[in-house]
C-alpha cells in the first residue's frame, strides 16, 4: 500500500497530464482557435467588401462636405471636408448631452424628492409625472414638444417678449454682449429676430424631451435610493429637531447617494444614446450629419464604424466619470 | 500506468483524455465551419448569364421594391390602402414581366438615407424610390448602383409661400430653409448658395413628412425639393395658392429606377422593361389594345418589327432571361409611359403636371427607346 502511494509521488509525470501544465494548455489552445475565428472572419469580410467594392476607404474624410449645417459651435461651411461635418456633429450632440444631462439630474432630483414629501399635493404632481412620462415612447414626445409646442409659437412681432428675451417659432433669443462688450438685447431686423445668443426651437424640443424623458427615470432613481435609507435613520433625525430638508440633505442624501449613483450611471447613458433621436425634431446631431455624409459618399460601413465607436466612447467617458463620482460618495471604511 | 480504483476518484483530473477530446471536436469543429464558409464563397462567386437576383425573386414568388411612399404621383398612400403612382407603376410591371402577375409585389417605404443600404444588402430587389442619378450614386466607388433609364426629368427647385416676400434665391439671405437631409437638393441648395454668397439657415429632417410639417406650421421660410416633388405636395395642402415655386432652377434632377451592380443580368433586364414601355407609347400600343395588336403581329408576317418586340419572333426576351412576351406582360398590366405619366402626374392627375421633358423624342421630349432588335 504504501510502496504504491511512494511509487505513485516519485513517478515523473509526463508534461501532458501535469496539472499544471493541461490549464495552461487548454487555455492556450482556446485562445489560438478564438484568433483564427476572428482572423477568419475579419479575412472573410474585407474579402466579401473588395469583391462588393466597399473596401474601408477614409480618403473620403478629406473631400469637401458640400452641405451646410446651421447652429454649429465650431465655425462650419459647406467647403470644409467631410472629417470637419461629423466633427461638427458630434459637438452639436456633446452639447445636447451636457445641458440635458443637468437639466435631467435637477428634474429629476427635485421631482425624487417631491415623491416622499409630506405634501400629499407635491407628491402626487410627482408620480403623476413619472407614470405619464416614462411610459410614453421618448420618439411621440420629442414629436410633440417640437410638431405641437415649439412650433406653436408666435414669429415675428407677436413673439414672447420678456426683457432681454425673446421666444419665438424661431428660437430663443436672449441678449448678451455682441462687437466690444456692448450689452445687446433682440431686434427684429426685417421680420427676423437677431440677437447675440440664440438657441433654435429644434434644440429646445429636443434638450425639453431629453430632460423630461430623462427626469422621469431618475426621480425614480432618487426615490429608490432614498427609499433604501433606513426608516430609522429619519426618526432619529426627528427625535433631534432636525427639519425636514435638513434631514434629507445632511443625513438621508449621503447614504442614498451609494444607490443613487450606479442606477444614475445608466439614465446618463440613456440620455446620450437617445440624443440621437435628434434627428426626429430637425435638430444636425452626430447622427443627423452621419446619414447625410454616407448618403453623399456612400462609404455606409465606415460611416456606421465612426458612428458606432462615437457614441461608444461618449458612453464609456461617461461611465468613467461616474465611476469616479461613486468612489466618492462609497461609505470610507478607516 | 494503471491505479488502483480507489485512488482513481482522489486525483483531480479523473479523466485525462477528455480535455483532448474536447480540443479535437472543438478544433474539428472549427475547421468544419471554415471550410463551409470557404465553400460558401466559391459557390456565391460563380459567374454567368444567370440572374441570382431574378432566380431569387422567382422562388420567393415575389417582387421587392423600395419606394418613397410619401410623394404624391409618384408612390404615395391611397385611401384604400393600396399604393399608387409613377414608382408604384413601374414596380407593378416589373412584377408582371417576372411573375406573370403585377400583384406579386411588396412596396417596402424606405427613407432617402437608408435607400442604398437596403438596396446593396439585398433587402430590396430593386428601388423606384424618385431616385436621382448621379456620378457618386452609379460609379463603382461610390454607391455602386446601376440606374434603370430616366423616368422622369424634374428639377430642383425653391418653394416659399407668398406671404414672405420670397420672389427669388437672393430673397432667402439670413432666413430658414427646410431640406430633406441626404437629398441631392441639400447639397445643391448649399452649393447654390455658396456660389451666390449668401448665408442661410438649412433646417434638416430625415423625411419628406416632417419636412413639409415643419414648413407649413412656419417654421422655415422656404423649402427645397425636386419640383414635380413640391408641386405635389402643394396640392395636398389646404391653400395650394398660398404658395409659389420660385423661378430659379437649381438642378437638373433625373430620376430613374435602380438596381445593384453586382448582377448586371437583372439590371438589364430592368432596363429593357422600362423601354418597353416607352417604345410601345411610340407605337401606340395601349394597355386598352394591346392584346389586339399582339393578335396583328401573329396573323401579319410581315410586321417583324412589332413581332420581334412582342417575341411572337426572335428571343429577345430570352436573351435577357425573361420571357419572350415580356414587353406584352408590362404593357398589360399598367400600360404604356405615357399613360402611366398622365395617370400619376400629369393633367389627368391631382397633380397636373405638364410632361414637358418627359414627353417622347418624337414629340420634342427626352423620352426615347433604343431599337428592340
Amino acid at each position: 500500500m504504501a510502496d504504491t502511494i511512494n511509487a505513485l509521488s516519485n513517478e515523473t509525470i509526463p508534461w501532458w497530464r501535469n496539472r499544471r501544465v493541461i490549464p495552461l494548455l487548454v487555455q492556450a489552445v482556446v485562445a489560438l482557435v478564438v484568433l483564427i475565428m476572428i482572423a477568419f472572419l475579419l479575412g472573410n469580410l474585407v474579402r466579401n467588401l473588395t469583391a462588393a467594392g466597399l473596401l474601408l476607404s477614409w480618403r473620403w474624410l478629406n473631400q469637401p462636405a458640400g452641405f451646410d449645417i446651421s447652429e454649429t459651435v465650431l465655425p462650419f461651411n459647406a467647403g470644409l471636408p467631410y472629417w470637419r461635418a461629423l466633427l461638427a456633429g458630434l459637438v452639436n450632440t456633446i452639447r445636447a448631452v451636457l445641458v440635458g444631462l443637468v437639466g435631467a439630474t435637477v428634474l429629476g432630483t427635485l421631482a425624487g424628492m417631491a415623491s416622499f414629501s409630506r405634501n400629499g399635493l407635491l407628491r402626487g404632481i410627482a408620480r403623476v409625472y413619472v407614470e405619464l412620462i416614462r411610459n410614453i415612447p421618448l420618439l411621440l414626445q420629442l414629436v410633440f414638444w417640437y410638431f405641437v409646442v415649439f412650433l406653436s409659437l408666435p414669429n415675428g412681432t407677436a413673439a414672447i417678449q420678456l426683457p432681454g428675451l425673446v421666444l419665438a417659432k424661431s428660437g430663443l433669443y436672449l441678449a448678451g454682449f455682441a462687437d466690444g462688450l456692448r450689452w445687446v438685447g433682440p431686434q427684429l431686423v426685417n421680420d427676423v429676430w437677431q440677437a447675440p445668443l440664440r438657441l433654435s426651437v429644434e434644440f429646445g424640443a429636443l434638450l425639453t424631451g431629453l430632460i423630461v424623458y430623462s427626469g422621469a427615470f431618475i426621480a425614480e432613481v432618487v426615490r429608490g435610493g432614498v427609499a433604501a435609507v433606513p426608516k430609522g435613520q429619519w426618526e432619529a433625525a426627528a427625535s433631534l429637531g432636525i427639519s425636514w430638508i435638513t434631514t434629507l440633505r445632511t443625513i438621508v442624501l449621503p447614504q442614498a447617494l451609494r444607490v443613487i449613483v450606479p442606477g444614475l450611471n445608466t439614465q446618463y447613458i440613456s440620455l446620450a444614446k437617445n440624443s440621437s433621436l435628434a434627428v426626429a425634431v430637425g435638430y444636425t446631431d452626430l447622427y443627423s450629419v452621419a446619414e447625410t455624409t454616407l448618403n453623399q459618399t456612400g462609404r455606409a460601413v465606415e460611416v456606421y464604424l465612426l458612428l458606432l465607436s462615437a457614441y461608444l466612447v461618449l458612453d464609456l467617458f461617461i461611465s468613467v466619470l461616474m465611476n469616479g463620482v461613486n468612489h466618492l460618495v462609497q461609505i470610507k471604511e478607516r | 500506468m494503471r491505479l488502483p480504483a480507489r485512488f482513481r476518484n482522489q486525483l483531480p483530473l479523473r479523466c485525462g483524455a477528455c480535455h483532448w477530446r474536447t480540443l479535437i471536436s472543438a478544433l474539428s469543429l472549427t475547421l468544419l465551419s471554415a471550410a463551409l464558409a470557404a465553400f460558401a464563397d466559391e459557390g456565391a462567386g460563380s459567374g454567368g448569364v444567370a440572374s441570382p437576383r431574378l432566380a431569387a425573386i422567382q422562388s420567393r414568388g415575389r417582387l421587392i421594391c423600395g419606394t418613397n411612399g410619401q410623394l404624391p404621383g409618384f408612390s404615395v398612400l391611397e385611401p384604400d390602402g393600396r399604393y399608387e403612382g409613377l414608382d408604384v407603376d413601374l414596380c407593378r410591371a416589373l412584377a408582371a414581366v417576372v411573375l406573370g402577375d403585377a400583384a406579386k409585389l411588396e412596396l417596402r417605404p424606405v427613407s432617402t438615407n437608408d435607400r442604398f443600404a437596403s438596396l446593396a444588402s439585398g433587402e430590396v430587389d430593386v428601388l423606384s424610390r424618385n431616385t436621382t442619378l448621379s456620378l457618386t450614386r452609379d460609379a463603382p466607388g461610390g454607391n455602386a448602383i446601376s440606374f434603370a433609364p430616366i423616368t422622369y426629368y424634374d428639377a430642383g427647385g425653391v418653394m416659399a409661400p407668398r406671404r414672405e416676400g420670397v420672389r427669388s434665391l437672393a430673397g432667402l439671405a439670413g432666413r430658414t430653409v427646410c431640406v430633406v437631409s441626404g437629398s441631392t437638393n441639400e447639397a445643391v441648395m448649399a452649393d447654390r448658395m455658396r456660389l451666390l454668397g449668401l448665408a442661410y439657415t438649412p433646417l434638416r429632417f430625415q423625411n419628406a413628412d416632417q419636412t413639409f410639417s415643419a414648413y407649413q406650421s412656419g417654421r422655415c421660410s422656404a423649402v427645397t425639393s425636386d419640383r414635380a416633388g413640391l408641386a405635389a405636395r402643394r396640392s395636398l395642402f389646404p391653400d395650394p395658392q398660398a404658395h409659389e415655386l420660385l423661378p430659379e432652377t437649381l438642378s437638373k434632377e433625373p430620376m430613374a429606377m435602380a438596381t445593384q451592380q453586382a448582377d448586371p443580368v437583372w439590371s438589364d433586364a430592368v432596363r429593357w422593361i422600362v423601354y418597353a414601355v416607352m417604345q410601345a407609347e411610340e407605337w401606340g400600343i395601349t394597355r386598352a389594345n394591346v392584346a389586339t395588336r399582339l393578335k396583328e403581329a401573329r396573323a401579319n408576317p410581315d410586321a417583324a418589327e412589332l413581332r420581334r418586340f412582342f417575341g411572337v419572333e426572335g428571343d429577345l426576351g430570352r436573351q435577357l432571361g425573361l420571357p419572350d412576351d415580356f414587353t406584352y406582360r408590362a404593357v398589360a398590366a399598367v400600360g404604356n409611359y405615357g399613360e402611366i405619366i398622365d395617370r400619376n402626374v400629369g393633367l389627368r392627375s391631382s397633380l397636373r403636371l405638364e410632361r414637358g421633358l418627359n414627353q417622347l423624342w418624337s414629340r420634342g421630349g427626352l423620352i426615347v427607346a433604343p431599337p428592340f432588335r
